[in-house]
């Protein structure tokens, strides 16, 4: 495997985006950002990749105008996936992985508020018996909440906790769109929303776009002093029925897990988009308590479609660049209820340099 | 004034699916007011089947008749639904695992507050006054009486125990299998124009078609752009056009098809305005459509001004000018 | 470190109908998968990764439908992923799946593309009006008619080329049981006498709606020794352009241009009409071969409709094209690339049946989407490349 790293990182959050479904408007200042950061011009962009989904913009072919913001006379090697950022970047890592390319750029968007999110959403479930009772995505994450409560395997002051520390970590993220933690007993004390959760356990919608550059081995040092190296990737999915599985697991992110090496991470930015999930997520990955969990705020507070789960990688990358941490985890999730997830491991080193 | 211009569109479509055999049974058993499940290679008993089994991945062929009486093994409030949801008030959303069934399935319970449902609690199948073959033929569930249970869960009409079918109908005179189920799709979207745009659809609400140049690649744009598509570079500045230009090339349209605005046929033709580096889609009136050439100058035709908006509908249409056609060499880098 | 080399060992594609009421959705894909499979003498299990690949997902009305068919497709507990380019998706999915074995990240990658285009209409989906503006567009045809208008003009081609095309390729599809349409008695006239649906294209010069599948087993090196007659990727490229640019040519552009010449140059091919010995081309409209072809390379800038005309491209000429009855005869969106890749994998493992072109060693699969704004494209050998 050729050594490849997270060299470049750009992202927009907000509530309520005023512009077009397309988001040129907002890819073009997150791109000059990256070819500030990395010195690069369009031109020295290898491949690039974006992720974007029609249903969230209302019509066929959103992405087509996306590439309006790259410019693209000359043309340009791109591909688009139907994905998260996160599985945008997966492609462009394997395609430098083939040896065609030495440095990618990748971008996502969405504009959520365009509809209504939970709505739009039920159009990811079966379409012959799930999509016609249009079940929400908050009403999903109830059922999955409520039966690791029944279980046992949490509680609503273990959910209480994820949200606090979340929310008091997002005072530090300038691009949160929700922020101010207070105390586990004062969120306890807000009323049910879709009981079992509070408006608290669930991601606020948010529009946004971001971009990850990737660069190969030497290249990667030409932008960033710590580069930070790709030392695992991996991603899987799991049966979407609601019923027929356990929905208090992940399987896929247990598996992601299995294929890369966790020990000794630091810091894990996880993709989770109710207070519950990261409890999932935190056991089926085996991460201890000594590992610091979404230092960013997370999901929780602020989780723009299509580029959430990205953003997730891009700020485990700061943290390696900054030199705050030798090690790190980002993770992804899409579908219903954590049907698929991917895992980013990020290192300062790429094992080889000692 | 807000930054941009913005409107409601609604996306919607009644889709056609149809089913496979899997599916089929599974709603044919509704219409006919029985719940079909489906046998797994490891012994489960799920419902709906699913279409292929998940370890040997074959396709689901050993159904079993389960009970229309379960127990809600998880449950989540419903405070402000969503359109088209089983009901426009607050409910629940549960998973209840049917007598028979090894595997919960998804469904909406009728109850008035979170209060009225728990874990474990027994509800019944409230059944769809009219049945076709849909999930919806499952109303919703409801709870199950005491007395009800008692009578294992025969419950009175419209309860557990569907409206009979003609008991004597014969094997010949059952209607067929249902393969096929409509399932409508609308989707409300507020559509923003970009910046770039917005200040387009302004000009033309006061009659003015404005343009924007490329500071990278001197290309002027109409409308203005976000980003130029050869240099992302966003557009700037303002330049009027006149609304006199030229048919670049251009398409006779004959279809009808849905959703269509303007009665075929009518010409769709590429207008390269007099100022402009690019052309701009629009309708061709005032010539037969056969008369309608290559070159041909056309100008703009307004709307009354009173039926001006936001819009490049304010312009009805291009018409010819009666100039003499523009030379082929005067357009043909936009072809 | 290069590319691993990768070859195509197992090819399945779905009977292709304007509605395949007998199918679901999973059905439709499993039928195309369970062929494929059964071609590589493989099962499910023996997958590592699975590649899916469709046109918009307003199409059926399900958002990122991979998801609620990861289990039925034999996705659950494997990598999964969605490729979406508009109509070139088939071609990239395929690429996708392909950089998966030539990255040796994966050994056994599955791709599947589909559409079932009867669940909804391609028309609409596509012609959604959009607020402030004119509402003129009118389907896929509505935007290539005037496209193919201006070939026509800058080409100096004789109206009937089209014609021409189409009837080759309504008969071509008489030997491809898969395909949709199978017309008999298609001619030239017959073309020329349908209804003019965009002027200048006819009824009979467009590609139908279809329903359908298709999917590739494509494994590495090590595992096609075990295949009789694997097709080796030669070369394999994509590019992408802006829809709408000032002074963009339309006609020929430079992405496809570009994709061809950096195609062409990894599978070593210098003069590709001399060397590919058969082509499957994304001609929805049947303008669009002979359009191709100069963009390809296979001609200079005017002649191709030449070619066309003279019957070079028919099954009997120097450069068959779409053997398969190609596009205009089976077109479900999402898989028509990728039936061009599969068609072409086909023929240089000599199982394309009643329309395989004899000896074939090297040949060409394509596809385009957008407003011709996005090319993928690959060339597959019957041979191992030796670079």
């Amino acid at each position: 495997m050729r050594d490849v790293a997270v060299v470049g990182f750009a992202q927009r959050q907000m509530p309520d985006f005023d512009g077009s479904p397309t988001c040129v408007e907002m890819l073009v200042p997150i791109l000059a950002e990256i070819y500030e950061q990395t010195g690069w011009t369009r031109r020295d962009v290898g491949f690039w990749c974006s992720g974007s989904s029609d249903y969230l913009a209302g019509r066929s072919f959103s992405f087509v105008q996306a590439v309006d913001a790259i410019g693209v006379t000359p043309p340009v090697n791109e591909s688009h996936v139907e994905m998260d950022l996160a599985w945008a970047m997966y492609e462009a890592w394997i395609k430098i992985q083939t040896g065609e390319v030495d440095t990618a750029v990748v971008y996502a968007f969405g504009k959520s508020s365009a509809g209504v999110l939970r709505r739009t959403l039920a159009l990811q479930l079966d379409p012959y018996t799930m999509t016609p009772l249009w079940p929400d995505t908050v009403s999903l994450a109830g059922l999955q909440a409520r039966a690791g409560i029944d279980a046992g395997l949490w509680d609503e002051r273990a959910m209480a906790e994820v949200a606090n520390r979340s929310l008091t970590d997002a005072e530090k993220n300038d691009y949160s769109i929700r922020k101010g933690g207070s105390s586990v007993e004062e969120l306890l004390a807000r009323p049910m929303y879709a009981d079992p959760l509070r408006k608290h356990d669930c991601s606020p919608v948010t529009d946004g776009a971001a971009a990850i550059v990737l660069a190969a081995g030497d290249k990667a040092y030409e932008v960033r002093d710590k580069p930070a190296w790709i030392s695992g990737l991996s991603h899987f999915v799991d049966s979407p029925s609601i019923g027929n599985r356990d929905l208090t697991r992940s399987p896929s992110a247990a598996n992601a897990a299995a294929k890369v090496d966790l020990n000794g991470v630091e810091v894990a930015e996880l993709h989770a988009p109710f207070s519950h999930q990261e409890l999932i997520l935190r056991r089926e990955l085996g991460l201890g308590d000594d590992v610091r969990i979404n230092p960013s705020g997370g999901a929780l507070t602020s989780n723009p479609m299509f580029s959430g789960g990205g953003i997730r990688i891009g700020e485990t990358a700061q943290r390696i660049w900054s030199g705050e941490v030798a090690k790190g985890v980002a993770h992804a999730t899409s579908g219903a209820a954590l049907q698929q997830n991917l895992l980013c491991v990020l290192e300062s080193s790429t094992g080889k340099d000692a | 004034m807000s930054r941009t211009l913005s409107a409601p569109v609604t996306v919607a479509f009644d889709y056609t699916r149809s089913t496979g055999p899997v599916l089929g049974r599974f709603l044919t058993g509704l219409r006919d007011g029985v719940l079909v499940a489906g046998r797994t290679s490891a012994g489960e008993v799920v419902v709906p089947p699913l279409e292929y089994d998940p370890v040997t991945h074959q396709q689901t062929t050993d159904f079993v008749e389960v009970a229309p009486v379960g127990t809600v093994t998880s449950w989540t409030w419903v405070p402000e639904p969503v359109a088209a949801q089983p009901f426009d008030r607050p409910f629940a959303f549960a998973l209840v695992t049917l007598d028979g069934a090894t595997k919960p399935m998804f469904h909406a319970v009728d109850v008035a507050s979170p209060s009225e449902i728990s874990t474990g609690m027994r509800v019944q199948v409230r059944w769809a006054d009219e049945r076709v073959g849909h999930i919806n033929d499952i109303a919703c569930f409801e709870p199950v009486a005491e007395l009800d249970e008692v009578e294992s869960g025969a419950g009175g009409p419209g309860r557990a125990r569907p409206q009979p079918r003609d008991e004597a109908a014969t094997e010949q005179s059952r209607p067929e299998p249902v393969t096929g189920v409509i399932t409508p799709v609308s989707l409300d979207y507020v559509y923003a124009a970009s910046p770039e745009e917005s200040t387009f659809y302004r000009g033309l609400d006061e009659g003015r078609i404005l343009g924007q140049r490329c500071p990278t690649c001197d290309k002027v744009y109409v409308p203005p752009r976000s980003a130029c598509p050869s240099d992302g570079t966003p557009t700037e500045g303002e330049i009027e056009l006149s609304g006199l230009g030229t048919i670049t090339t251009f398409c006779i349209v004959n279809v009808p098809f849905l959703g269509q605005k303007i009665t075929p046929p009518y010409v769709s033709a590429y207008v390269l305005l007099d100022g402009a580096d690019i052309a701009l889609l629009h309708l061709i009136l005032g010539v037969p459509a056969d008369e309608v050439r290559m070159g041909m100058r056309v100008k703009a035709v307004w709307k009354p001004r009173e039926e001006w908006a936001y819009s490049l509908e304010n312009i009805d249409h291009f018409a010819p000018t009666g100039d003499p056609d523009a030379d082929y060499d005067t357009y043909k880098r936009h072809l | 470190m290069g590319k691993q080399p990768a070859a195509v060992v197992g090819i399945g594609q779905t009977h292709h109908r304007a509605k395949r009421e007998d199918l679901s959705m999973a059905g439709l894909c499993r039928e195309a998968i369970d062929r494929a499979l059964l071609d590589a003498n493989m099962t499910l299990d023996d997958i590592d990764a699975i590649v899916v690949g469709k046109a918009p997902d307003l199409f059926e009305g399900v958002m990122m439908p991979e998801l609620f068919l990861a289990e039925s497709l034999g996705a659950a507990g494997k990598p999964l992923l969605r490729v979406h380019t508009a109509g070139s998706v088939g071609g990239s999915t395929a690429i996708v799946a392909a950089s998966l074995v030539q990255s040796g990240v994966h050994k056994r990658v599955l791709t599947v593309a589909y559409e079932k285009q009867s669940e909804s209409n391609a028309m609409w989906a596509l012609s959604v009006p959009l607020p402030f503006n004119m509402p003129v567009h009118a389907g896929a045809g509505g935007y290539f008619a005037p496209h193919v208008r201006s070939y026509i003009r800058r080409s100096g081609a004789p109206t009937h080329v089209g014609a021409i095309v189409a009837a080759k390729d309504r008969n071509n599809a008489l030997k491809n049981p898969y395909a949709h349409l199978h017309n008999e008695g298609t001619t030239v006239e017959s073309v020329l006498a349908s209804t003019m649906l965009w002027d200048p294209i006819r009824y009979d010069e467009t590609c139908p709606s279809s329903d359908g599948a298709c999917a590739l087993v494509i494994v590495d090196e090590d595992t096609a020794a075990a295949s009789p007659n694997p097709a080796w990727i030669h070369g394999q490229a994509m590019r992408s352009e802006a829809t709408s640019a000032a002074e963009r040519d339309q006609v020929n552009p430079q992405a496809s241009r570009d994709a061809a010449a950096y195609l062409w140059k990894q599978a070593g091919i210098t003069n590709p009409f001399e060397e590919i010995d058969a082509a499957e081309i994304y001609v929805p409209f049947s303008w669009f071969e002979p359009m191709w072809l100069e963009s390809l390379g296979f001609a200079a800038e005017g002649d191709g409709w030449k070619l066309s005309e003279s019957g070079e491209t028919a099954m009997t000429g120097r450069l068959p094209v779409n053997c398969s009855g190609g596009v205009l005869s089976s077109n479900p969106i999402g898989a028509s690339g990728m039936l061009r890749f599969g068609e072409a994998a086909l023929q240089v493992r000599g199982a394309a049946g009643e329309h395989q072109i004899d000896g074939a060693r090297k040949a060409l699969g394509h596809a385009y989407g957008g407003g011709s704004q996005f090319f993928s494209m690959w060339v597959v050998g019957a041979d191992k490349p030796t670079s």
